[in-house]
């Protein structure tokens, strides 16, 4: 069956979640804000200068709701919850509005600057040694599951001060909230629920004991001198969790992915390794992982097409990084490239908190793979699989070594 | 040359002082400054003008002697 991308196009379809880039060529050329009726019904600007205008528009557009299908109906049990915890947990400020929006933004960037970031990198640089390392004997592995989706979610739980020993869990959740559960909202009500229920506990648990460790810091912040209220301090952990994991393990695994199948871009990275930090930019450009969605709030066009309040806008950022218009030659991936103003960690208010952390993440697995693995290949194309809709990147990815 | 950061623009993405760090620096939340006065220090032309390059924002004015 053909889809017709700018009328019922569907993020879902094994071919966009594979190989988008076509698709967007031609909608950018042919229809740049296409519109389609699946998902609970979506628009999708695909230009630049469109996802940029929407992003910064906070009077128009809402972030109340920011996964790619709509939220299914509360159950009894979560209603209660809220009114237990006398809110609504969502993910804050993910999920915030201005005004609520700067200070449950201004409480965690702390957390994130390049200084508070900084003595995670030994760690990072340990994890990701010791996970290929143990690859070596083998010569091959699965350079997603058993690398690039082992990462980030030891970091988090780290930052959270929560033991390693559930990142099995967390993962699965994760896949939950955002990959299966993003087309069965059985699945996604159910890992929403495990998620809230474990934070729940874990803030319980710190306010007997305090740790070194996010969430307990937010029980000791204040905001304008009253308490951050538990129900927010679990929506934030909920963010922490749900948006640091599958997102760099994802962008991890597309650099590697890259890295794979064009060996004179991993040989120059081996050889020229100070253009790491630009060639991490690129990567995270090429192959950006989150697309994230707005509500209009109140009627506004955008390219000429008219939105109305309570329908859904997909900000696809890896669409707009691969407009011509503002990068040349887009599909190719210059890990030099000079001119670089991607949108990978999105942009204006909502930019992503996390991306000095993801940044540092991408680099030190990257760099740690290539010390141990400068030579490398897909073992088998047809065992590579591909996750996407709300945040793209490999899920299966076999390589093999070679001298 | 000297650079300035706009600070209504800025919204911490971190690349320019990712890719220059001897013109910008992180404040405590993430968000960039200008080293000193923002006088760019000799040799680091290329990297300031890297830096306003790759603002998604665009919040980094390169001023030309």
């Amino acid at each position: 069956m053909t889809i017709d991308w700018s009328t019922d196009y569907d993020i879902f379809d094994p071919e966009y979640i594979k190989e988008p880039f076509p698709i967007w060529d031609e909608l950018r050329k042919t229809c740049p804000v296409p519109h389609t009726e699946r998902w609970g019904g979506s628009w999708m600007p695909t230009t630049y200068k469109d996802v940029h205008d929407v992003a910064h528009d906070t009077e128009h557009f809402s972030s109340r709701e920011v996964l790619v299908t709509p939220p299914p109906e509360p159950s009894e049990e979560a209603e209660e919850f809220v009114i237990q915890l006398g809110g609504d947990v969502a993910a804050p400020p993910i999920t915030s509005d201005p005004p609520e929006h700067t200070w449950a933004r201004r409480l965690i960037l702390p957390y994130f600057s390049p200084k508070a970031i900084e003595p995670y990198e030994p760690l990072t640089r340990d994890l990701a040694r010791s996970l290929v390392e143990k690859m070596l004997p083998e010569g091959r592995g699965d350079a997603a599951e058993g690398y690039a989706q082992q990462i980030p979610v030891r970091i988090i739980a780290k930052m959270l001060g929560i033991p390693e020993s559930m990142s099995d869990e967390f993962t699965s959740w994760v896949r939950g909230a955002l990959e299966i559960g993003a087309t069965d909202a059985e699945v996604r009500q159910e890992a929403f629920r495990n998620i809230i229920t474990y934070l729940y506990e874990q803030v319980m648990a710190r306010k007997e004991q305090r740790g070194d460790d996010i969430l307990s810091k937010l029980l000791d912040a204040d905001v304008d001198g009253e308490p951050v209220p538990d129900y927010h301090i679990i929506g934030t952990g909920v963010l922490i969790l749900v948006a640091g994991i599958d997102t760099t393990w994802s962008s991890i695994g597309s650099a590697l992915w890259h890295l794979a199948t064009h060996p004179e871009d991993r040989r120059r990275l081996v050889n020229e390794p100070e253009i790491m930090p630009l060639a991490i930019e690129e990567l995270l450009r090429a192959y950006s992982p989150v697309t994230m969605a707005r509500v209009v709030d109140k009627e506004v066009t955008v390219n000429g097409r008219t939105m109305c309040p309570g329908e859904r806008v997909l900000l696809s950022f890896p669409a707009a990084n691969r407009d011509p218009e503002v990068f040349e030659n887009p599909d190719e991936v210059i890990l030099d490239r000079k001119q670089n103003r991607h949108m990978a960690f999105g942009a204006g208010i909502h930019r992503c908190a996390g991306s000095n952390l993801a940044r540092m993440e991408l680099r030190v697995a990257i760099e740690e793979w290539l010390r141990a693995v400068p030579e490398f290949s897909i073992e088998d194309e047809s065992k590579v699989t591909w996750a996407g809709g709300q945040v793209r990147g490999p899920r299966n990815l076999p390589v093999v070594f070679s001298a | 040359m000297k650079v300035r950061v706009l600070d209504d623009k800025c919204q911490g993405h971190g690349r320019c002082y990712g890719l220059a760090p001897e013109v910008f620096e992180s404040d405590d939340i993430g968000n960039a400054c200008v080293i000193g006065d923002g006088t760019v220090p000799a040799g680091q032309e290329e990297a300031a003008q890297l830096a306003a390059d790759n603002c998604p924002e665009f919040a980094i004015e390169v001023i030309p002697d």
